[in-house]
């Protein structure tokens, strides 16, 4: 089934790796500073709902230092979303650069840019604002109740699904008839779970620098996943041409998601063009986890019903997403929930899938890694090891009797897709099967499950939950590759797609040299910079490899096509009869000609011209990758803590282009999802203020709270990806939940159903609460 | 006031503000590898060797590294640009993702081998708990020190 690829399949080194393990100056704050750059600093807001009935910049403004303060009074009015989308961003406009209400505790007041970053933080100190407190909304259940306050009551915002009752977004998908897939359902299940806010912690927060080029052009250097989105919605905001306006993305150290947001690049930018100096803006630590972006937290309910002979007959799945103080990504995220899980289990033919996400006065929520599945599979997972339990059979063999195979489709893929319908798709690759057992194989599954086993207090158990994702959005993606060769028969590889730190610059690479038959140092990659790269959506749902991956295998197949026919010219044999290989073109009777001739001659010779491509993909298809997560957990009954001992996630992703990079994709990914599911969260005080906004009291998993996880690669072959590729980089996050979960009730009998499974949430679930 | 920091070998004279720590001195006078990501001593991203110990540089005032050696990681890199063991080891193992939290970690690393020539993958777990990294789950980064560890132990040759 699958090929033999020479470059494609190696885990060779990152094409960055160098600058990297050697500490070279390649993140936004790094870079030389420009003469005369400002540094900007926040005033946000303390109160979680109020109404600026004055504000007074006067002291601020005269400050030593102080450039310019930014407010309500001075800055573009028109409503917009911070999400990173394509155009038209399926996220409401309810947001403007400053607003005359905030509407959570670290929303903007006010800017200031300073020569100094101490300067302009001196300034804030001197910003008078007078506030009319709002009573605020500080919960789902608050959002919905009658009379809750209405936290977008303004005008001129758009595509609200009904701000008179602070819901955001509103999806319902149906296939079948629900009420009677139950009727006729001889066991059912009923499950409600709940999910907290969670902040993505990239250890490089935002960071933005803004300056004036030599023709006055406005450049935008920033750690971001979307830099051409952050070109349109920057140039709409501000008023500035397209092509006016160039941004760069050189490393970043991270994004999760929440770089897929343009968060503060309107105020260097706006600094900038009214000041002509160069600004930066860095997000302080506390700022990342206030201001910034988060998963948004859910309650979500899952009912199935089945037949008595196991096959899975209705699903019913019931959302409510808190978004926070804005919808950025409220319709997409909450659409995923169902339309990334329900697929899975595809032999019901009744399912129901309906949702809101709501208003509250709390932090915003927006893209996080997994983008709804994580929460949807919680839910999902778990109740169908609670069905499996009420069936008597193992949830592992229920599993294989239900899930989705090779050749099937799902009338989800259709009915839901990305905040519309989705696309009509069946599977065209899954190693789902050979997953599941070669995980439960590692973890000794039939050995230990439903095993008592005790040491102490601690009791052990075993669980585990499969997932998919998708490899990039259907019909709405669009990425694009070019590919130039030079003197020395090397290439030039440009690409829009924006490697955020998982290697897609060498996975493209890969892809190239695959083709074109050459070491991977032949082919130079850059990214991601819009007065020089192609246009791609940027690093979101799991895109890069399989759609960008596809756009470069295209451009490189064009690029050798060109430089079969320079060859056939200069062996005066049939181009279809050529073959690259060892970077020389060789003919049946074994003449050859080197790659760099070949460039030269079209350089300075004959027929002169430059040997180069431009290709696109816009995939019609989402393949998913497909996950079985095992793991092993011990659980203190006399404290409640979980102890994750293994843990193992078996994963299709097709070919893995470079497997220690896939491999890392899945690690960092469980690694996350186990912080998640165990202890990170946003804690608020009864006025909503975020307690825990330092990495002291927001822990994210350190090498002391981690198992050893492990990777098991379990190559399918795609027949629609590049060189058999689907994409890898979510899919990971949505497992420990469920997984760990279902091992804590093989341990112990009791389910957990509201994360993080702190030890006082597990002991009070152990007692019987 | 003015400093004279002895930073990878040389002499850095230069002028500080009281309260400055040495990641700002560093920073500021180019040592960009030195990260800022949290600036409280929690995320580990701004360590450098202070004679010869992993120290969160964000927690030391610059005037306290003052007649100390102090090293980043392009006091580890080797003449020519030559890869120490961690940096190449690193790479093979694919213990780098987006990268911001290397140049700290191998520094942390090259404390521990320092100090424990053949540690365990619990020893290194220790010695890194102050290392924070977001992107991997530091599985091939433990595996990257057990591999540089046997390299400098001279395990190789044969």
């Amino acid at each position: 089934m699958s090929e033999k690829f020479d470059v494609v399949g190696t885990s060779v080194h990152r094409v960055d790796g160098r600058a990297l393990v050697t500490g070279k100056p390649v993140f936004v704050d790094d870079l030389p500073k420009r003469p005369g750059q400002l540094h900007i600093a926040l005033l946000t807001s303390p109160h979680a709902h109020a109404l600026i009935k004055s504000i007074d910049t006067t002291l601020a403004e005269q400050s030593p230092g102080v450039a310019i303060v930014l407010d309500h009074r001075n800055t573009p009015e028109k409503r917009y979303t911070t999400a990173g989308q394509g155009h038209p961003e399926p996220s409401p406009y309810d947001a403007r650069m400053f607003d005359t209400k905030v509407r959570w505790v670290g929303d903007r007041v006010a800017a200031v840019a300073a020569d100094s970053l101490e300067a302009a933080r001196k300034a804030i100190d001197l910003i008078e604002v007078e506030y009319e407190i709002l009573e605020p909304v500080l919960s789902i259940d608050e959002a919905v109740a009658d009379n809750a306050p209405v936290i977008h009551d303004e005008e001129d915002s758009l595509d609200v699904w009904d701000a008179e009752h602070n819901i955001a977004a509103h999806v319902v998908a149906n296939a079948g008839d629900i009420e009677k897939g139950f009727a006729e359902s001889d066991i059912t299940v009923d499950v409600t779970t709940e999910t907290q806010y969670a902040q993505h912690a990239p250890l490089e927060p935002h960071v933005v620098s803004s300056y004036l080029d030599d023709n006055g052009r406005l450049v935008i250097v920033t750690s971001t996943q979307v830099p051409f989105h952050v070109r349109r919605i920057i140039g709409r905001l501000l008023d500035v041409p397209i092509h006016q306006i160039r941004v760069i993305k050189p490393r970043i150290g991270g994004g999760f998601g929440v770089k897929q947001e343009v968060l503060i690049e309107d105020l260097t930018a706006l600094v900038t063009i009214r000041t002509g100096l160069p600004s930066q803006m860095i997000y302080t630590r506390e700022e990342e986890f206030i201001s910034s972006r988060t998963r948004h937290p859910m309650r979500i309910r899952v009912k199935l019903g089945a037949k008595a002979d196991g096959t899975l007959h209705a699903v019913l799945m019931e959302v409510l997403s808190n978004t926070g103080a804005y919808g950025t990504h409220s319709l997409t995220v909450l659409s995923n929930v169902g339309s990334k899980t329900l697929p899975l289990y595809n032999k019901a033919p009744h399912l129901r899938f309906a949702g809101d996400a709501v208003y509250t006065n709390l932090p915003v929520g927006g893209a996080y890694r997994g983008y709804g599945a994580t929460q949807g599979y919680f839910t999902l997972e778990t109740a169908v090891d609670r069905l499996a339990g009420k069936l008597g059979v193992d949830p592992l063999e229920w599993r294989k009797q239900n899930h989705i195979r090779e050749g099937e489709g799902s009338p989800i893929f259709a009915a839901l897709g990305e905040g519309r319908e989705g696309v009509e798709q069946t599977i065209t690759s899954s190693a789902l099967e050979e997953c599941i057992r070669q995980g439960a194989e590692r973890i000794g599954w039939t050995a230990k499950r439903g095993e008592k086993r005790q040491d102490g207090s601690w009791v052990h158990g075993v669980g585990m939950s499969i997932h998919m994702q998708g490899s990039g959005i259907p019909l709405i993606d669009m990425a694009a590759a070019n590919i130039k060769m030079n003197d020395d028969g090397s290439f030039n590889l440009l690409v829009g797609a924006t490697d955020l730190g998982t290697g897609s610059d060498t996975v493209l690479g890969q892809i190239a040299a695959e083709v074109l038959a050459v070491p991977l140092e032949k082919v130079v990659v850059l990214s991601s910079d819009t007065d020089v790269t192609p246009f791609d959506v940027g690093a979101y749902a799991s895109s890069t490899t399989y759609v960008s991956g596809m756009a470069t295998q295209r451009a490189a197949e064009a690029v050798r096509d060109q430089i079969l026919e320079v060859a056939s010219a200069m062996l005066g044999a049939d181009a279809t009869t050529l073959e690259i290989e060892d970077e020389r073109v060789i003919a049946p009777d074994d003449r050859s000609v080197s790659l760099g001739d070949i460039a030269m001659r079209s350089f300075y010779n004959e027929d002169q011209h430059q040997i180069a491509a431009t290709r696109s993909c816009v995939p019609d298809l989402s393949p998913p990758p497909f996950l079985a997560s095992f793991c092993e957990v011990a659980v203190d009954t006399e404290t409640g803590r979980i102890k994750v001992l293994d843990y193992v996630a078996a994963i299709d992703c097709g070919t893995a282009i470079n497997p220690k990079l896939a491999e890392g994709q899945m690690e960092g990914a469980v690694a996350n999802g186990i912080g998640y599911a165990l202890f990170e969260e946003i804690i608020f005080d009864d006025l909503g203020r975020p307690k825990t906004p330092d990495f002291a009291r927001y822990k994210i998993p350190g090498p002391l709270d981690l198992p050893h996880l492990e990777t098991i690669l379990v190559e399918s072959y795609e027949p629609t990806g590049p060189m058999g590729a689907k994409s890898i980089s979510e899919i990971g996050i949505n497992a420990p939940i469920p997984t760990i979960a279902n091992a804590v009730y093989d341990a112990t009998g009791v389910w957990l159903t509201e994360t993080p499974f702190t030890p006082e949430k597990v002991w009070k679930a152990l007692q019987g609460d | 006031m003015n400093l004279l920091l002895s930073i990878n070998g040389g002499q850095l004279s230069t002028e500080v503000e009281a309260g400055d720590t040495l990641l700002d001195a560093l920073r500021g006078n180019g040592y960009t590898s030195v990260k800022d990501g949290c600036a409280n001593g929690d995320c580990g991203t701004c360590a450098v060797l202070i004679d010869g110990r992993a120290v969160a540089s964000c927690l030391v005032f610059a005037g306290q590294a003052e007649g100390h050696e102090i090293t980043t990681i392009e006091g580890v890199t080797g003449a020519d640009q030559a890869y120490h063991p961690l940096q190449q080891t690193m790479l093979d193992a694919g213990g780098v993702q987006c990268g911001y939290c290397i140049p700290a970690m191998i520094l942390t690393a090259a404390d521990l081998l320092e100090r424990n020539p053949s540690p365990t993958r619990d020893h290194i777990s220790s010695y890194l708990a102050g290392n924070l990294c977001r992107c991997t789950g530091y599985v091939k980064q433990i595996d990257a020190i057990e591999m540089a560890a046997a390299i400098l132990r001279g395990d190789d040759d044969e």
